[in-house]
């Protein structure tokens, strides 16, 4: 068997990796880099909260538990949405994504959860090309709820939807005793249909590809957590970037802008996204520090606290991979329009070293940009 | 962002670069960088990358998390079980392994646990919720025993009785000690630790140039001080000089914190001797309660443990933090100990070497070295090029 064929992260493979190098420390390097390309497990006894923190404990979860005992093959390409052919329909596919919102609290600067419910389930079908069609909404009430906070949140989704043009058009109640709930979650499902075959998806991307974000980054999380009170921090013009961006994207695909990749970086953020393309299309991106918009405020929420911007989570941004030919394009056309005001392109796909982020830090050194690990800031969608 | 970006400069680190390199000359530098933070700074922007390949930096003991031996958290752990207990502590220790799992995984199984970014937020929590006992598992060099202090005065001032702090404050000189006394380490200097030195001054340093012959530069965090502080010890060694130098006045003075001297001597006293990871028992190297502060101190009031656990087999944080081994030279680092399944402190803290090294600093040199041993090339493998695509 030749080097290319052996299994990823077996025993054979690694000897290979090592036998072709001689620098010890670069021995060790590629030798963890095979080992992580063994499928995950879950070594846990019980679920803590990084196993929700949108990190390596959340997609160990989702591959190990999840994946494994559900396995088929539309679950199995892990997508922000599933494809479902639609009988007797030739060059349409449906697009179902679900997703639930327990953010606490329930109302910060620049939205709530209700809000976050339909812009995030709208942008889940939107990034792989979706246009949507309609939600569905379950809430899960805390007993003692006040109906005027339900009455809030609700209004809220409506306006949302109304806004976005897309409706909420059936759902769930259920009450759980005191205790058994923080005030009221909700769990949504959208659908929306998509032209088949799939012109956005993960295989299509290719070294060489352009890396655009569509804003500002670490809005949401830093607001969400400044709102929550843990620390004595302010940060007034500070606002969650909460939005649909299904007109973002349309725009983009509606142009003929040669989009490989697109997905929306939420928990875990743009780390997470980019850690994501790297190790499911197999190739290394490589982003500029520089040029990623970050605003002041997160900067300075993000340095007093020692949290990279890069891991904190967004709500109304996707990062987008196009051919490098169409990466001018795309910037301007996301430049004119509010959802991307601040678009920028951050860096470039290559082909090695896979399954590797690395930055280059505004000081003239470079680093690598993993998954997050651990939680640290719980609860933010 | 004001006051950060100017010490972030990407001109000015090359041309402080340019110079290390030429005054450096052939010979190699080992320097070590005592405290966590450097290192955190060090790997997070790549400042190896800019260094010659013969200024080696060596990570030294000063990571608060990384020093706690298993046994010393066993013990908060077991306080964290209590029923009426609420455990709070800083971030970076909840993934830590104890010998039967970490704080996460006591809080997952029903304990309430907490993290907080400071004392005074375990206060409030203390206040808040007068029918609970709440415990604050202190730890950290001299940088922040002073907020601990603070703390434990205010709660005295005000009546608290629900507030208890579990004490592992350490100070930073003694474990330096043991680093020089080490047969292990041939060091040309030190970079002294910045906020330690807020508090401490400069002064107690002056052992390490009078009694051991190397020289120390107090430096900042940002990485233009760090590089400035390699540049200083070269230029000390290369000029004859061994000299305590405050890299960091903007904020180090050189008699320290008069006022957070004053709090810390009300409040601590040193412990006779203290375990630390990788060093074992340091006599004089750490802060217990003042006896008048006892219904303070979680370990008179609960009934803790203090079983000594020996640290995993293959573990060799020790090591990595007396600088004798590279993370990457650890049997375990990035195979069965990442940061994800830590086996060892040094692999979990922010502030940690492996962790450090794991995190941001898998890109390393030693691509280019390899490449460059190969023939096929002379550049970097990876060089990321300016993004320069304009809009339109």
């Amino acid at each position: 068997m030749s080097e290319a064929t052996l299994p990823p992260g077996s025993g054979a493979a690694i000897k290979a990796a090592a036998a072709r190098i001689t620098d010890p420390e670069q021995r060790v390097l590629e030798r963890i880099a095979e080992i992580r390309k063994r499928k995950p497990s879950l070594r846990e006894d019980a679920i803590t909260m990084s196993h929700g923190a949108g990190g390596r404990a959340s997609h160990t979860l989702v591959a190990a538990l999840f994946g494994d005992i559900l396995s088929n093959p539309v679950l199995d390409q892990l997508g922000d949405q599933a494809v479902l052919p639609i009988p007797g329909v030739e060059h349409l596919g449906l697009a179902v994504t679900t997703d639930s919102f327990v953010v606490s609290p329930l109302f910060f600067p620049g939205g709530d959860i209700g809000e976050l419910a339909v812009n995030g389930t709208i942008n889940d079908l939107a990034v792989g090309g979706a246009t949507p069609l309609g939600i569905a909404a379950a809430f899960i009430l805390e007993e003692g709820l006040d109906v005027g906070i339900l009455r809030r949140v609700v209004e809220s989704v409506h306006h949302a939807a109304e806004r976005a043009g897309v409706d909420v058009v059936t759902g769930d109640t259920k009450v759980v005793p005191r205790g058994k709930a923080d005030q009221l979650f909700i769990t949504t499902t959208g659908v929306g249909v998509l032209p088949l075959p799939r012109r956005v998806a993960m295989p299509r991307i290719t070294p060489g590809d352009a890396v655009l974000l569509s804003g500002a980054i670490g809005d949401h999380g830093s607001t969400v957590m400044l709102a929550r009170g843990d620390v004595d921090l302010e940060a007034e013009s500070l606002r969650s970037d909460t939005m649909a961006l299904h007109g973002l994207t349309a725009a983009l695909l509606d142009a003929g802008i040669d989009v490989h990749f697109m997905r929306d970086a939420t928990r875990g953020g743009v780390a997470t996204v980019l850690n994501e393309i790297a190790q499911a299309a197999g190739v290394a991106v490589a982003i500029e520090e520089a040029a990623l918009p970050i605003h002041d405020e997160v900067r300075g929420v993000a340095e007093i606290l020692g949290i990279d911007p890069l891991y904190i989570a967004n709500e109304g941004k996707l990062v987008a991979v196009t051919a490098a030919s169409d990466a001018g394009r795309a910037l301007a056309l996301m430049r004119s329009r509010p959802e991307g005001g601040e678009a920028a392109v951050i860096g470039e796909v290559l082909a090695e070293p896979d399954g590797m982020v690395f930055i280059r830090t505004g000081f003239g050194g470079t680093r690598v940009v993993d998954m997050l690990i651990g939680d640290p800031l719980p609860r933010i969608c | 962002m004001k006051f950060a970006d100017e010490f972030r400069d990407a001109d000015l680190a090359r041309s402080l670069a340019d110079r290390i390199a030429a005054e450096a000359g052939d010979r190699h530098w080992k320097i070590m960088e005592v405290c966590g933070g450097h290192t955190h700074t060090i790997f997070k922007y790549g400042i190896e990358d800019l260094l010659p390949a013969n200024v080696e930096l060596v990570h030294g003991p000063g990571c608060p998390v990384c020093v706690i031996p298993m046994g010393r958290l066993d013990d908060g752990i077991a306080v964290a079980r209590m029923p009426g207990v609420i455990f709070t502590c800083f971030g970076d220790l909840m993934r830590v392994p104890g010998s039967e799992g970490s704080l996460l995984d006591a809080k997952a199984a029903g304990a309430d646990v907490r993290m907080v970014y400071s004392p005074l937020d375990a206060l409030k929590i203390a206040q808040q919720n007068p029918e609970r006992q709440v415990v604050f598992y202190a730890i950290g060099f001299e940088t922040t025993a002073p907020s601990t202090a603070l703390t434990l005065l205010r709660a005295r001032a005000e009546g608290l009785r629900n507030l208890f702090v579990f004490c592992n404050h350490v100070t930073i000189i003694p474990p330096m000690k043991a680093i020089l006394d080490s047969p292990d380490l041939r060091l040309d200097g030190f970079l002294g630790p910045g906020h330690v030195s807020t508090v401490v001054g400069i002064r107690p340093y002056e052992f390490v140039t009078r009694t051991y012959g190397k020289p120390v530069v107090v430096v900042g965090f940002e990485p233009l001080d760090i590089l400035q502080g390699v540049h200083m010890i070269i230029r000390q060694v290369l000029e004859g000089r061994c000299e305590v130098e405050n890299q960091y006045r903007r904020v180090v003075h050189d008699e320290g914190n008069p006022k957070a001297l004053e709090v810390l001597s009300q409040v601590f006293k040193l412990r006779p001797h203290f375990e630390w990871r990788g060093l074992g028992f340091v006599s004089q190297s750490a802060l217990e309660l003042r006896d008048d502060f006892a219904d303070f101190d979680a370990e008179k009031v609960f009934t803790v443990p203090g079983i000594r656990v020996a640290d995993p087999k293959a573990c060799q944080c020790g090591e990595v933090l007396k600088g004798v081994l590279k993370p990457w030279e650890c049997k375990v680092f990035g195979t069965a100990c990442t940061p994800e399944t830590p086996i060892g402190t040094c692999m979990v803290s922010s502030e940690g070497a492996c962790a450090a090294y794991y995190n941001f600093g898998r890109y390393s040199r030693a691509r280019d070295r390899e490449r460059a041993l190969a023939g096929s090339g002379d550049g970097p493998v990876h060089e990321i090029r300016p993004v320069e695509v304009r809009a339109g």
